[in-house]
């Protein structure tokens, strides 16, 4: 950025790992980087976040998936993908060919198949682009609410678990949070205490559309998962919630990666106070497919135009500038 | 981040991107807008999609201006480029004004601005012989054939247009159509222009008379379903380009699938917006589709196991 002075932007990401800059995509929001690298080379983003896979081809559901939303859309794919073979086999060394730093995000049916899926992609010969890999614990858009571990302390343990029992000690592993829970603190604490690297705030709110000339529900899915500008404050106030619960002892302080609504550079920022380390934009590249690339040269300088020379110096910052009558 | 390159109009192009691929993100500008019957038709300013563009292709648009809460681009497939012209290389487009983000196009004046992303998808397949072919269009559907139509012909091909819609306003470029093709025929469900019903009911006739091997469409689903299936009765191939809702437009978003047979003859769910929007309609499984909803078939690769995904 032309005029703005320069800006230390690179951040830890866990097990001693750095990434130059904060900024990633949001899984499920930029394929698996081929779409995205005809506009801007994938490889200047802190991380690339692979839409989620599983362990078997999945086709996703039906059509309608989509329906806008004030500020916002809400989907219901329903983790549509090639299974996690084809992805090592053809996603991830393309990745790697580009010089793509790669943070994978896996899912499974159960508990037991996220550490299959793990250790596929663990054995993998491109895993060295691995930079982490991000557990989809809380996708929305499943026919079994009782399967979203994210909404149980135990059952998200159990997985974090499993899946770090399958990766080397020296990737960082996060676990994707729901905002849809009624503390997210005790679902975090858990999460961490099982080996969590890190966490991810916020996957997509489950939300519903009724079409009101037909007068039934839009989505082919029924319900889906929200996301976009709309839901920034609610990724806020979980970052704003769980950084607090950490400053205050409740469990080990852990990187968090901020996701939820952010459109500019600006609204990186409002993440990084509310304590994430690093920041995925996601459905903002539906609307600017540069969005991510762009989104670190603003970020760059809104960071610059605090004063200060390393963005890490803003983590959590909001949490000391609280003005108390 | 490489500087905009500034072109005789105002619009500019991010370097960045030029051609990386074959599509650009382009700030346009609207050079024209005018009412077409039930339709509006746009030209915009933007620089070098013309060159990379060819007849079946979309552009997906921005709308609303950069702080709209509506972020989802609306895709039109492409009406005509030209690549000079006073302003430097221009598109047009054919809107109908459904919602609030085509409204929001539909109210552009000259000179506003508008991002452009462009061209996006796969182009109709031509034919190697000059062989003679339909093209068929149903209501605004109809705006990539004319460019088509001139490809066509310059590779020696006979074209016959055949463009249906539900009333007279909603038909789009009958004028066009008699200079762009060798026949036309029009029809209207009201019988308000041409034959009364649908372009189903005078397609064999077409079919039999110039004994075309190949048929392009462009328009709803039904339409694209009633032309594969009369095109396949006269042993000729259709190649449909299918109108899906997307969010992106350009492969990332997973929202515009619908499900489709590859050359193996194993159906998939794809994604219109880059492995189509055009795609044979003897490989599109269109019992799938029923009054707006599209179901995943059983036998497609990864479909949901009893008790659904």
């Amino acid at each position: 950025m032309a005029g703005s002075p320069r800006v230390d932007l690179s951040v830890p990401i866990g097990a001693g790992r750095v990434l130059p800059n904060p900024v990633m995509t949001a899984s499920g929001c930029a394929a698996n980087g081929r779409e995205l690298h005809r506009f801007f080379d994938v490889s200047q983003l802190g991380a690339f976040v692979t839409k989620t896979v599983m362990m078997e081809p999945r086709s996703g559901r039906g059509t309608p998936r989509m329906a806008e939303t004030a500020s916002g859309m809400l989907n219901s794919i329903g983790l549509q993908g090639p299974g996690i073979r084809a992805f090592v086999e053809q996603d991830l060394p393309w990745l790697k060919s580009v010089g793509a730093r790669v943070l994978v995000s896996i899912a499974g049916n159960t508990a037991g198949e996220f550490a299959d899926v793990a250790r596929v992609l663990a054995d993998s010969d491109a895993f060295d682009c691995v930079v982490g890999v991000e557990v989809n614990i809380s996708c929305p858009n499943v026919a079994n609410r009782g399967l979203v571990f994210a909404c149980d302390p135990l059952s998200s343990a159990k997985v974090i678990a499993l899946v770090r029992e399958q990766l080397p000690r020296d990737v960082p592993m996060f676990a994707k949070l729901t905002p849809d829970v009624t503390d997210i603190v005790s679902i975090a604490d858990a999460a961490v205490k099982a080996g969590a690297t890190g966490l991810t705030m916020i996957n997509t709110l489950l939300g519903m559309v009724i079409d009101t000339d037909t007068l039934r529900p839009h989505l082919g899915g029924i319900t889906g998962g929200l996301s976009g500008p709309s839901i920034r404050p609610v990724a806020v106030r979980a970052l704003w919630q769980v950084t607090q619960a950490m400053r205050a002892g409740r469990f080990q302080t852990v990187p968090l990666i901020g996701v939820g609504g952010v459109r500019t550079g600006r609204d990186a920022l409002e993440l990084i106070a509310a304590g994430a380390t690093m920041v995925q934009v996601g459905t903002a590249t539906f609307n600017d497919p540069t969005a991510p690339q762009r989104v670190i040269g603003e970020l760059e300088t809104a960071v610059a135009a605090h004063g200060v020379d390393c963005v890490t110096g803003l983590v959590g910052i909001a949490h000391d500038r609280m003005v108390i009558p | 981040m490489t500087p905009p390159t500034p072109t005789t109009s105002g619009a500019t192009v991010s370097a960045q991107t030029s051609a990386r691929d074959g599509v650009l993100r382009v700030d346009g500008e609207v050079i024209a807008i005018r009412r077409a019957g039930a339709y509006h038709h746009l030209t915009i300013v933007a620089p070098g999609v013309a060159e990379l563009a060819r007849p079946g292709q979309f552009a997906a648009l921005a709308v609303g201006g950069p702080t709209t809460g509506n972020l989802l681009r609306r895709s039109f497939s492409i009406h005509k480029v030209s690549p000079s012209g006073t302003y430097g290389g221009t598109l047009d487009l054919v809107i109908a004004a459904k919602g609030p983000g085509t409204q929001w196009l539909t109210e552009l004046r000259a000179h506003d601005a508008v991002d452009v992303v462009a061209p996006l998808g796969r182009a109709f397949p031509l034919p190697t012989e000059p062989v003679p072919c339909i093209l068929v269009g149903g209501g605004y559907g109809s705006a990539p054939l004319f460019w088509l139509a001139e490809v066509l012909r310059e590779r020696g091909c006979p074209v016959e247009m055949v463009l249906g819609a539900g009333s007279e306003d909603r038909l789009f470029g009958v004028v066009e159509a008699r200079r762009a093709a060798d026949g036309v025929t029009v029809t209207t469900d009201d019988g308000s222009a041409g034959h009364r019903g649908w372009v189903s009911d005078v397609l064999p006739e077409v079919f039999r008379r110039t004994g075309a091997p190949v048929a392009y469409a462009c328009g709803p689903m039904g339409m694209l379903q009633s032309v594969t299936r009369v095109a396949a009765e006269h042993g000729a191939v259709a190649q449909v380009a299918v109108e899906e809702a997307m969010a992106c437009g350009v492969g990332v978003c997973m929202t515009c699938v619908m499900p489709v047979r590859d050359k193996a003859g194993v159906t998939k769910m794809v994604r219109s917006c880059v492995e189509g929007p055009v795609f044979r309609g003897d490989r599109v499984r269109w019992e799938a589709f029923h009054d707006g909803v599209c179901g995943v078939p059983a036998d497609a690769v990864g479909a949901p196991q009893a008790g659904g995904h």
